[in-house]
């Protein structure tokens, strides 16, 4: 009994673990044709997570594992938040996959287990726990993205996006031993005392944060670690990159604050410098190359650098304001592009991808409430209110001009203006341009309820923001620096 | 408050939810709905506004009919609105303007009619938001969320050169926009945590900060405005804007930019405002010189329209820059009176338009012998644009170039001579449009307006008339506040 107690600030991880291996079993027993039992299987697995993940959350801060495992109001909050993102893309994902018959128990279970590894990543509070669950989810990923083994461009995409996230993962683990070298400690909140106290080697600490760094910036790609996302982005299925550009982002959100903020905090004057520069290079390269992608999961790829960019201008401040608009980006931007990615597989068709720019053309003729949709979703990522991703932005810029960089927040806004020109070139496309194709769109009742509540929640939380911004500043505000 | 109803509440959301409405009509098979739905929708936004001007007490500065509720708790942003003596006017002027383009829209526009009815009523009510916001985020979302509609609009409705525009149009009042955001955060961090407009005016700021204020919000007024050299997408979008679309560009969203300047750059950065003044009134002479030379080369109508637009525009931010009473009350006066006659204008084209598809000068020629009463009303706004005693026009230009003589007299000489040029190209091209013999079979065609129209005109000229002859019912609701304003200007706010 007393193990029982003391295991459940990880009961949601070891529930999900235990039913991804019955589902496992479960699944290797199920026909093709009953392939919708394993589907609701999982749905209500990641249900039970969310009700265990609020069940047992209690104020304050428990560690578990010898302090390897840390369950707090942010990583509870992220959770719920992964849970509900990727119950999302398993749902806008069903009728893409069963027609290209990719809807298998492979997928479902691997979807479970980079779940899992996000989990871990999210409520990691050790180097080792850190590196666990990042490999947990890229391994998954590795894996979905050659599921579709007939073509060609998938299999590329796998076998690059598996040497540079090996590479990246080699990076951090090199980064992690110096940093371990210097400061004799791999839990995040020693690391941080060592370094505090002074006693720590200063050339070994910065160049651990070095390579630190360049890994995070790797996982996150942002420029110039960049390269292996707009391949990987156009070349998985969409589903997959659906999964990829979605709730990752939430647990590489915690993975980069408990690394930093967490364990590295005394540094930040190092690691602020250095996140300006990658901040800027994204937001340089990705809105600008987004320009001249044809191809709508490319173009995808760059506005995900761009926002990673964005994302990261919330650390530079090095305070808690700034900690806490950073997770509200995160959390609206896998909204956004949850949004997107499911209106491309909503617009596919049997041997038919809409993922170029032409096949948005005059969707406000095919389907007017499909083209508004997008609308509200293409100018949320843009910025423009009264949309949610103006105040994702709004509050980033807050927190960089609260820092005094008020020539940094002049250009970023510089740069979601070039960002503005390609989401305004779909709205044109989809409002201004007469249809190429008039086959009738043909979605299931469940993706069309989904991107209807995902398309006006981008509009409803752009009228009321104010709940959200609280619960992610507060979230914050609990779990980091208490240390 | 008015019978208990947060009246301008009323006034923001009524046309909004009328415009959901209307879209839920669907397609064009609903049309005659959607249009009757509009008609009504607009008429009442209209008539809710009214006591707005009716119950306004003229004797003080204070913000009237308030409303304030929290809304985004943790940056201690609020939903308060409010107007005064400013901006009572340009809510009515938008509520006014709203049920004409729907009219105006009726019949000639035939392709997707819910969307277009619902982009006009929808833009109507952050309009007036806009007008009314008191709150520096509320106003912020609601002057942006203004670019969407009215993209579409150009974008789906306008001419064959449409797409350019539109983008042209909202990338170029994106950027002035987005500098402006930031320079509200660095208020909101002087302030000490606020994003009320009022307190903004209380924020001592030092001088190198102020400046920088002063061109941030530069970006985001001058390019509404539009001011001399940021006015180039103004032509284009007026050009390929359907006819509803360039009414409410000239007679509203313009004035949305000057009055970004009465509410933001004056009050919150006064020293700027007076350091930079020479430069915008250097700009200000330039659009009213310049542009109106320009506007005398035009072979095609509506361009000749959107550039008088830009040289009358001059006239008012000359008139805010020189700082005294004439000056800013003739500037107030003569953005109403702008509002009317330049919507009036870009009407009477449309009407041409609409029978010939032609903006072009050269198609035209003996119009008045085919539609004499057309011809007529023309005529009046063509005069009111001039700024003929009288009419609307004369008022606000009359005023402003008084001010211009206590300021400097070569202000005032290089200002007057608006009434040479713009004389010049609006009676020449009233010429050659309606005088002479029929120039061609096309406008021996032409029928005379109908009943619908002629009651739009009507209004409308007994408006530009009204306003010519007896302007004081707008004058006088604005003094107090105005007076206010140029106290508040007058003081430093250095540290």
């Amino acid at each position: 009994m007393d193990l029982m107690t003391n295991l459940m600030p990880a009961s949601a991880e070891i529930f999900l673990l235990i039913m991804t291996c019955v589902i496992l079993i479960a699944d290797s027993l199920i026909k093709q044709s009953g392939r919708l039992a394993t589907y609701m299987l999982v749905q209500l697995t990641l249900m039970g997570c969310a009700l265990i993940t609020v069940g047992t959350h209690e104020n304050g801060v428990a560690y578990l594992f010898h302090n390897m495992f840390v369950d707090d109001l942010m990583s509870d909050v992220l959770k719920l938040l992964t849970y509900l993102a990727v119950s999302m893309m398993l749902i806008y994902s069903r009728l893409y996959l069963t027609v290209r018959g990719l809807f298998s128990g492979e997928f479902m279970v691997l979807t479970l287990f980079a779940t899992l590894g996000m989990m871990v990543m999210i409520s990691a509070n050790h180097f080792l726990a850190l590196y666990l669950g990042l490999e947990l989810l890229s391994l998954s990923l590795y894996a979905m993205v050659a599921l579709q083994r007939d073509s060609a461009i998938a299999t590329e995409a796998a076998m690059k996006y598996f040497i540079l996230g090996a590479l990246a993962s080699g990076l951090l683990l090199y980064g992690m031993s110096m940093l371990y070298g210097a400061t004799g400690s791999l839990e995040l909140g020693e690391v941080s005392n060592a370094i505090q106290s002074g006693d720590a080697n200063k050339t070994l600490l910065v160049f651990g944060l070095v390579f630190v760094v360049s890994g995070l910036a790797f996982k996150l790609g942002v420029v110039p670690f960049h390269m292996w996302l707009p391949d990987v982005y156009h070349g998985a299925p969409t589903a997959m990159t659906m999964l990829i550009g979605s709730a990752p982002k939430l647990a590489a959100f915690a993975f980069v604050s408990r690394i930093l903020v967490e364990g590295l905090q005394p540094l930040v004057q190092h690691w602020s410098g250095m996140l300006i520069i990658l901040a800027i290079a994204s937001m340089a390269l990705g809105n600008i190359t987004a320009i001249a992608q044809t191809n709508l999961k490319r173009m995808f790829a760059y506005s995900t650098i761009a926002h990673m960019g964005f994302l990261l201008l919330g650390f530079i401040s090095g305070d808690i304001e700034g900690y806490g608009s950073s997770m509200f980006y995160a959390v609206i931007y896998v909204l956004m592009s949850l949004g997107a990615f499911g209106m491309i597989m909503l617009l596919s068709r049997v041997g038919f991808e809409a993922d170029t720019l032409n096949d948005f053309k005059g969707l406000n003729q095919r389907s007017p409430w499909l083209a508004f949709l997008m609308l509200i979703l293409m100018f949320s990522l843009a910025g423009v209110p009264p949309t949610v991703g103006f105040y994702a932005k709004f509050s980033v810029l807050n927190a960089v001009v609260q820092a005094g960089y008020i020539w940094l927040a002049v250009v970023a806004v510089l740069f979601s203006l070039i960002g503005a020109f390609y989401y305004l070139r779909i709205v044109k496309l989809m409002y201004f341009d007469a249809p190429e194709s008039h086959e009738p769109i043909i979605f299931g009742q469940d993706t069309t309820l989904l991107i209807s509540v995902n398309g006006l929640g981008v509009l409803l939380l752009g009228l009321l923001p104010g709940t959200l911004m609280s619960v992610c500043a507060v979230s914050v505000q609990q779990s980091l620096l208490l240390h | 408050m008015f019978f208990g109803l947060p009246i301008i509440s009323v006034a923001i959301w009524l046309p909004i939810i009328f415009g959901i409405l209307v879209l839920a009509t669907g397609d064009d098979k609903n049309a005659p709905l959607a249009r009757i739905l509009a008609m009504v929708g607009s008429v009442l936004g209209f008539l809710v506004t009214i006591p707005l001007y009716t119950s306004f007490v003229r004797d003080t500065s204070e913000m009237q009919f308030v409303e304030m509720h929290n809304w985004i708790a943790r940056f201690n942003i609020h939903y308060h609105l409010g107007v005064d003596g400013i901006s009572v006017l340009f809510i009515l002027l938008t509520s006014f303007f709203t049920p004409i383009v729907v009219l105006a829209g009726w019949q000639v526009i035939e392709k997707r009619v819910a969307q277009y009815m619902a982009s006009f009523l929808i833009m109507s009510g952050i309009m007036i938001g806009v007008f009314a916001a008191l709150d520096a985020i509320l106003f912020y979302v609601l002057w942006e969320a203004m670019l969407i509609p009215m993209f579409l609009i150009i974008g789906v409705w306008g001419g064959a050169n449409r797409v350019y525009a539109a983008v042209k149009f909202f990338l170029y009042t994106l950027l002035g926009s987005l500098l402006m955001l930031v320079a509200l955060i660095y208020l909101y961090n002087q302030s000490g945590g606020s994003f009320e407009i009022l307190d903004f005016h209380q924020v001592a700021i030092p001088m190198t900060a102020q400046i920088l204020i002063f061109i941030a919000f530069f970006f985001a007024f001058a390019v509404k405005v539009p001011m001399f050299p940021v006015h180039t997408w103004l032509p284009d979008a007026h050009v390929e804007a359907p006819t509803g679309g360039s009414v409410i560009l000239a007679a509203i969203m313009l004035k949305v930019g000057a009055y970004g300047f009465l509410r933001f750059s004056i009050p919150i950065v006064p020293d700027a405002s007076h350091h930079l003044a020479g430069v915008m009134i250097a700009l200000s002479l330039i659009a009213v010189v310049y542009i109106g030379l320009v506007a005398l080369t035009q072979t095609d109508m509506k361009k000749l329209v959107a550039y008088s637009s830009i040289s009358h525009m001059g006239f008012v931010t000359l008139g805010l820059f020189i700082f005294n009473d004439y000056g800013m009350e003739g500037a107030l006066l003569q953005m109403i009176s702008h509002g009317f006659v330049s919507g009036a204008l870009f009407l009477c084209i449309g009407v041409l338009y609409d029978r010939m598809h032609s903006r072009n000068i050269a198609n035209y020629g003996g119009v008045a012998n085919t539609m004499p009463v057309f011809a007529a009303f023309f005529m009046l706004f063509a005069m009111a644009n001039v700024g003929l005693p009288g009419t609307s026009g004369f008022v606000g230009e009359f005023m402003v170039i008084l001010g211009a003589v206590k300021a400097n007299f070569w202000y005032a000489f290089a200002a007057a001579s608006t009434l040479i040029f713009g004389a010049a190209y609006t009676l020449w091209m009233y010429k050659r449009v309606i005088f002479g013999a029929v120039a061609n079979s096309h406008v021996a065609k032409l029928t005379d307006i109908t009943l619908r129209d002629k009651v739009i005109f009507a209004i409308l000229a007994l408006t530009v008339l009204g306003m010519g002859l007896y302007p004081l019912p707008f004058s006088e609701i604005m003094h107090v506040s105005v007076n206010d304003l140029l106290v508040h200007a007058a003081r430093s706010k250095l540290p």
